[in-house]
């Protein structure tokens, strides 16, 4: 006997549901609405058109934000996942269980930190002034001050910080529910330790990586805060031109507009992973 | 024991030495952070000179760096309050009812997961600037509801499983009225869940910055505070901010930690 009823269920899911219509869906509609619009002469006018988007892909300076983005975003991805595989993988079969959590919490502590903070404080270490130019003066290496902020390997570094924290708590979540039966098992057919990994362990444990490489992706591409603090002007990410539009032109068709591109390409990136974002419910 | 630790340890120095080389990755700029949060002098940069207080003093003794610490609480209270509560509903309704298109409405309700906040941030800007809606704290709030309540329903959906639905079922066949059952078994069933949806709303409410900074305007949260703080260029009050913020993100995570994983322990 297991009845769900029949009558009711709206009472309970109507609050929640209207709520999101009403400040998620809604705005959106808006927003897509907005895109179609134009500013012209610090008015908007309300004449429906694709030339927004039509300027997207043709001004070099726009289209750029969007590829300086999915480079910025893939850099960071791979050195996130080489770096934290081997970590989530020491955590997991390498430290012993006593231990493992603490190990694990201590790892991604810095995760907790406010993210505008987090940014800042590598400000502190790359600046002309700051931690490593004055190491490298010191050790002789160079004899006037560098400037490693302020760059596109600035923005990757922030990122990768960030991101391999992240990565490092999927790919463990996923490494630790692996059965070492399988393991055992493979060693009991006579396969080395490293042939275990490749045929084994590694396999299992795609799904952990592509998830966490997934939000990394996601998160990297709509993040403001890091360029905004560790990048330098010379050249922006899409979500720094958007705020541009914003801020400084109060352009918000053209915002509206990129906005929507920058949903277009997480929803793409969204399909092609989509295979391993099945959620499991209990 | 002792001795037997010390074999496995030089047997696994290699790892050990990696596990080391990315925690102080990991932990240097933080470790920057509060080190210069204590200097004596103008700019937190080396050499490191005191420790000294007086940044912490400063900012205790700065109205808006204070107003706007109560500000990010009160709105991270009540966002997170506010998700948990409609989550909950959701969850419950999805999970004790039959509902003529459920799979949508679940879709509908995580949706928000997919989008990134600049976006939805975006989005309620141009909506509160065409309905003529002041930017306040309460846009942000209405903001962090949008993000979180996505996060609470899917925790708390995944676990109401047949086990509470029995248990409830026995309480009614007793005569327990509806608003008892949920009352009385639901809730205390869940609590675990619960807990977790409100401190993971609350951390990220409590750290949420472009939502914030795209919707109010003359109270601000700290997170957009902070960012103003940044025009200054490198500035040890931003270090004794940022110091103090990672001492209530680690205080809460270790609450957390004790309060909703202690629980499961001891059952």
């Amino acid at each position: 006997m297991r009845a769900k009823r029949k009558l009711g269920g709206w009472g309970f899911v109507g609050p929640g549901l209207l709520w999101t219509i009403a400040f998620f869906a809604v705005p959106l509609l808006i927003m897509a609405a907005y895109s179609l619009f134009q500013r012209i002469g610090g008015r908007i006018v309300t004449d429906l058109s694709l030339s927004n988007y039509l300027a997207f892909f043709t001004k070099p300076h726009h289209l750029n934000a969007l590829i300086n983005s999915l480079e910025v975003t893939l850099i960071t991805t791979i050195i996130s996942i080489i770096l934290a595989y081997p970590l989530a993988y020491i955590l997991a079969f390498r430290v012993p269980p006593r231990w493992q959590r603490i190990a694990l919490m201590m790892a991604i502590l810095p995760f907790w930190t406010s993210y505008v903070v987090r940014s800042y404080s590598w400000l502190l270490v790359l600046s002309s002034n700051g931690v490593i130019s004055n190491i490298v003066q010191w050790l002789g290496v160079v004899d006037s001050p560098i400037s490693l902020a302020n760059s596109r390997a600035a923005i990757v570094l922030g990122f990768v910080h960030f991101f391999t924290m992240l990565l490092t708590l999927t790919i463990f979540a996923n490494l630790v529910q692996i059965s070492p039966n399988y393991k055992k098992a493979a060693a009991d057919l006579g396969a080395s330790r490293l042939q275990t990994f490749w045929r084994i362990t590694l396999p299992l444990s795609i799904p952990g990586v592509m998830v966490g490489a997934f939000l990394t992706i996601v998160l990297a591409l709509g993040d403001y805060i890091t360029p905004q603090i560790l990048g330098g002007f010379r050249e922006v990410l899409l979500p720094q031109a958007i705020m541009l539009q914003i801020q400084r032109q109060a352009n918000f068709p053209m915002a509206s507009a990129m906005s929507l591109v920058l949903m277009v390409v997480i929803s793409i990136i969204f399909l092609l992973f989509s295979r391993w974002l099945k959620i499991e419910r209990m | 024991m002792v001795k037997q630790y010390l074999v496995s340890m030089w047997k696994n120095a290699p790892a050990v030495f990696y596990v080391l080389l990315v925690y102080v990755f990991i932990f240097l700029p933080v470790a920057v952070l509060v080190l210069f949060s204590f200097q004596d002098a103008l700019l937190p940069i080396p050499p490191f000179q005191g420790p000294s207080l007086r940044w912490y003093e400063a900012i205790f003794t700065d109205f808006r760096i204070m107003d706007a610490l109560g500000n990010s609480l009160m709105v991270a209270v009540v966002s997170a309050a506010l998700s948990c509560f409609l989550g909950f509903l959701a969850a419950y309704g999805l999970a004790r009812y039959t509902i003529r298109g459920s799979g949508v409405v679940q879709w509908l309700l995580v949706a928000p997961l997919s989008v990134s906040y600049l976006i939805i941030g975006m989005g309620l800007l141009i909506t509160f600037k065409t309905m003529a809606i002041p930017k306040s704290l309460l846009a942000v709030i209405i903001g962090h509801v949008v993000i979180n309540l996505p996060l609470a329903f899917a925790i708390i959906y995944s676990q109401m499983g047949e086990h509470q639905a029995n248990i409830e079922r026995a309480a009614r066949d007793l005569g327990a009225a509806e608003w008892q059952v949920l009352v009385l078994i639901t809730l205390p069933l869940l609590w675990p869940a619960l807990l977790a949806s409100f401190f993971l709303s609350f951390t990220l409410s409590w750290d949420e910055f472009i939502i914030a900074l795209l919707v109010s305007r003359f109270d601000v949260t700290l997170p957009v505070e902070i960012w103003s703080l940044l025009r200054s260029g490198l500035n040890p009050k931003t270090n004794a901010v940022g110091s103090v913020v990672f001492i209530v993100s680690i205080v809460l995570v270790f609450v957390m930690e004790i309060v909703v994983f202690g629980r499961r322990k001891s059952k």
